[in-house]
């Protein structure tokens, strides 16, 4: 199948403000997106920009805004996305080219969650044991592979880029509702501000927009709860 | 890390006013339906008058039940214009000032109401 590519292009050093590059080829339609903007980039316009690593939906680098969702360019199929395709970046963070975004800022507050395993009580001898069903409480949000769609697709962060955002959320309850991980009152310290679960607004944005199909909203209220509740 | 690595406790105010947003939401379906049902719906509008209002007020059910549905219902929609301007407007001076200002309509206009409410006199009824 013949398709168009309309993607955003965006080199600071050179463009006023950004351009939409048209680029037709031919594709399988059981090709995925990745394979396509590789085929750009390969044969036709080598100064494409983006990032890919893994290629299996598995690293998270290729998350983009695809006929204007986020979703990861490896896990997309053409055939699913018609003849003509809108490529552009994730929004909300700042473009360093074309797709490729600035995650500084998303990473740090990734990393403000304390996203580790946390403990206060003496080693034991083993390792700390854990049920199946305590495992399974925090199964969803171990799916996280920050590739940043969430945050990205969240109005309440897009109005303030002081919000932690979905994804920290989602990193922190990963921990917070783990039988072995003995940091709860920092982590709710860190969440219980304005700036923390309070911005939510329960839009559900993060939702739709994960290619992992983690039940974003529903981990915030979780988290929202614990604290009102004063328990994990 | 920058404002990510800087916590700022809010010693729980956040927590109560989300709280408070879904409590009083749900009580306010209940009075606001009430509320519709009776003056829109059972009287018609074109009966409201003073009669009707001197009539409602001179029980305390009535006064108490528009008071509640005063105070929850403003001090409800001050909140979510609270968010609405934390959300969208970060200079800390704008940011300021307009929370200044809503601050200060809704004071005046829940003592307004309040006042309405708390100090109106049904005169006795006349022939």
């Amino acid at each position: 199948m013949q398709v168009t590519l309309k993607i955003q292009r965006y080199n600071p050093e050179k463009d006023k403000a950004p351009w939409w590059g048209e680029y037709k080829i031919e594709a399988e339609p059981t090709d995925r997106l990745l394979d396509a903007l590789n085929y750009v980039k390969w044969h036709l316009d080598g100064t494409l920009t983006y990032r890919r690593s893994c290629a299996h939906g598995i690293c998270g680098s290729d998350a983009m805004q695809i006929n204007g969702a986020n979703r990861l360019a490896c896990k997309v199929l053409l055939r699913n996305l018609g003849q003509v395709i809108t490529v552009e970046p994730l929004r909300g963070y700042k473009v360093i080219k074309d797709l490729l975004v600035d995650m500084d800022a998303f990473l740090a507050r990734y990393r403000s969650m304390k996203p580790f395993l946390i403990t206060h009580s003496p080693q034991p001898e083993k390792e700390r044991l854990q049920s199946p069903e305590d495992r399974e409480r925090f199964d969803d949000t171990t799916k996280c592979i920050l590739c940043g769609c969430c945050t990205s697709g969240c109005p309440s962060f897009w109005a303030n880029g002081e919000y932690v955002g979905p994804a920290a959320i989602v990193n922190a309850h990963r921990f917070l509702f783990d039988s072995r991980d003995e940091g709860t009152v920092e982590r709710i310290e860190l969440l219980n501000t304005v700036d923390g679960v309070w911005r939510c607004r329960t839009i559900f944005n993060c939702v739709e927009a994960c290619p992992r199909e983690i039940n974003v909203t529903r981990a915030i209220g979780e988290v929202k709860k614990a604290i009102l509740m004063q328990k994990v | 890390m920058g404002a990510a690595g800087s916590p700022r406790p809010e010693s729980g105010i956040e927590l109560w006013a989300w709280m408070f947003m879904r409590v009083s939401g749900v009580v306010l379906l209940f009075l606001a339906l009430g509320h519709l049902l009776i003056m829109h719906l059972i009287n018609n509008v074109d009966h409201i008058d003073f009669q009707f209002v001197a009539q409602r007020y001179a029980t305390p059910f009535w006064r108490t039940y528009d008071l509640v549905m005063l105070w929850l219902a403003l001090i409800h929609g001050t909140n979510g214009v609270r968010m609405v301007l934390v959300d969208y407007i970060s200079p800390r001076g704008w940011r300021a000032a307009s929370l200044a200002s809503l601050y200060v309509v809704s004071f005046i206009l829940l003592t307004l109401g309040s006042l309405a409410i708390l100090t109106f006199q049904p005169p006795l009824m006349g022939p």
